[in-house]
């Protein structure tokens, strides 16, 4: 099922390949929202249905991971800075790994996206303006699910897993207080408000994440189910 | 009143010039002279050259040895590099009123990054946050001129800096050629748009540095108190200046 790039700004002029035969479907949310289990069981759903899947996320590329990382156990980097090299490493995953897959016809489950680069950016002064146009070379996903939970439920989460906040999940960055847990409250929240005004804009299906894993997984296959049927890659009849 | 791009005035004292042009035309030598003039008169300087932060240079050596690069990542890499020299040395030399000289500033990527396919109000966008210099000199020189320089004074040249990533021509030497006609057409276009003033590099290194001189005393100097104290106290401006540079 051939379908051309379409960008959210001017693209990548020089790329020549204009079209791609697979599916970019996009797992937003905050940190705790559940998206790695969500992609791991959408992935054996897919492959047991017969589509080639890749997974990934952002920041695991070899690029300037190492970079990112050494700033930020320094914590030495100003905020350009910061969103310049999440942007690079974004791209460098995007055009070395999620492009070619779906130019070969995988089904590509992306673990974020440039919405959560963004609302952290604008969460730190940055214009949402200037965010759009250096994300302009992204494609338009194919689908974004949103797993929208409250930064409540997030910090309950959080502490389950690993009875502590991480410095950089509750923005302590930002100096919005001392302490972590207020500090964690505060953060999700603002990035909780950039996520909201984004929905409508870029066509987010917003799922509630709070909810049991097994409601919401079954909400996302009905979703991929119904647009593979749009597309024709799927017959009504094959799902019986 | 000068306007930050973003519609604030503009919060420091400090000036900022910065010098353009191809490999081989001559200015880091006219910035070093012209540095070395401010430093002889007690002018707080602060120098910066392109590419110089510790940071990120890791990873744009492992990443340009192994031509991983595309042409975004290529420009958002240098874009990181930048803005980490810009947060933590230019903008806090300014802020505290020093005079900023940096030997290429964003224009060099202007011109590389339209250069090598990237789309030209993209890389205009991602390097927005940077201050409008008071002060861009662009020394020009016909093609060979520049060139030549390079190529009779260095043994071998780099891929990246031969644009070999561009795909010009598989013959090193070729490839730089073709690919700094790219990069001078890009800087000759946009020399009016931002307010370039040419410096003919062709000419004596002693004259075009007298030139430099009496422009940056008009331009600059005349019109620039930077805080005074420690060394600076001797600070020459106090006593006026002549638009008489001597050489």
């Amino acid at each position: 099922m051939k379908q051309a790039f379409r960008y959210y700004g001017q693209g990548i002029p020089y790329i020549k390949e204009k079209d791609y035969i697979g599916q970019l479907i996009v797992v937003e949310g905050p940190d705790y929202a559940g998206r790695s289990t969500h992609i791991m069981l959408l992935q054996k759903w897919l492959e047991s249905e017969g589509h080639a899947v890749l997974s990934c996320g952002l920041s695991r590329s070899t690029l300037i991971g190492e970079a990112i990382q050494d700033a930020k156990e320094g914590n030495v980097l100003g905020k350009k800075t910061l969103s310049l090299l999440y942007a690079t490493d974004f791209a460098d995953q995007l055009e070395n790994k999620v492009l070619p897959a779906l130019k070969a016809g995988y089904v590509v489950l992306l673990d974020r996206y440039i919405f959560t680069l963004m609302a952290r950016d604008m969460a730190r002064g940055a214009s949402k303006e200037w965010l759009v146009k250096l994300f302009g070379f992204a494609p338009i996903p194919n689908l974004i699910f949103f797993l929208k939970v409250s930064p409540q439920v997030l910090i309950y989460r959080a502490l389950k897993k690993y009875a502590a906040l991480n410095f950089w999940e509750s923005g302590m960055d930002m100096s919005f207080s001392n302490d972590t847990y207020e500090s964690f409250l505060i953060y999700q929240s603002l990035i909780a408000n950039y996520f909201d005004e984004m929905i409508k804009e870029y066509d987010f299906i917003v799922l509630d994440g709070g909810k049991d894993s097994e409601i919401v997984q079954g909400k996302m296959k009905k979703s991929i189910i119904e647009y593979f049927i749009k597309m024709g890659m799927i017959a009504n009849d094959e799902l019986e | 009143m000068q306007l930050e791009s973003n519609g604030f005035n503009k919060s420091y004292s400090g000036k900022l010039i910065i010098v353009e042009g191809l490999d081989g035309s001559g200015k880091s030598t006219q910035l070093y002279l012209l540095k070395c003039w401010l430093v002889n008169q007690d002018i707080p300087v602060f120098f910066t050259e392109w590419n110089s932060s510790s940071l990120v240079k890791k990873s744009t050596k492992r990443a340009k040895k192994l031509n991983q690069l595309s042409p975004t990542t290529f420009s958002l890499i240098h874009a990181s590099d930048f803005a980490d020299r810009y947060e933590k040395t230019i903008l806090p030399h300014l802020k505290a009123g020093y005079l900023v000289l940096a030997d290429r500033y964003v224009y060099t990527a202007y011109a590389r990054d339209i250069a090598r396919g990237c789309d030209s109000e993209w890389v205009r966008n991602v390097y927005e946050f940077a201050v409008k210099p008071d002060l861009a000199l662009y020394f020009e020189a016909p093609l060979e001129v520049s060139i030549n320089r390079i190529i009779s004074g260095r043994t071998e040249l780099k891929y990246h800096e031969a644009g070999m990533d561009l795909n010009l021509s598989s013959d090193k030497v070729e490839s730089f050629k073709l690919f700094q006609g790219i990069i001078k057409r890009e800087y000759d276009n946009m020399a009016e748009d931002e307010d370039f003033v040419i410096i003919d590099a062709t000419k004596q290194i002693e004259k075009q540095q007298k030139k430099l001189r009496k422009i940056v005393t008009k331009r600059i100097l005349n019109n620039f108190s930077p805080p005074v104290c420690g060394k600076y106290n001797n600070n020459k401006m106090k006593e006026g200046h002549s638009d008489e540079a001597s050489v």
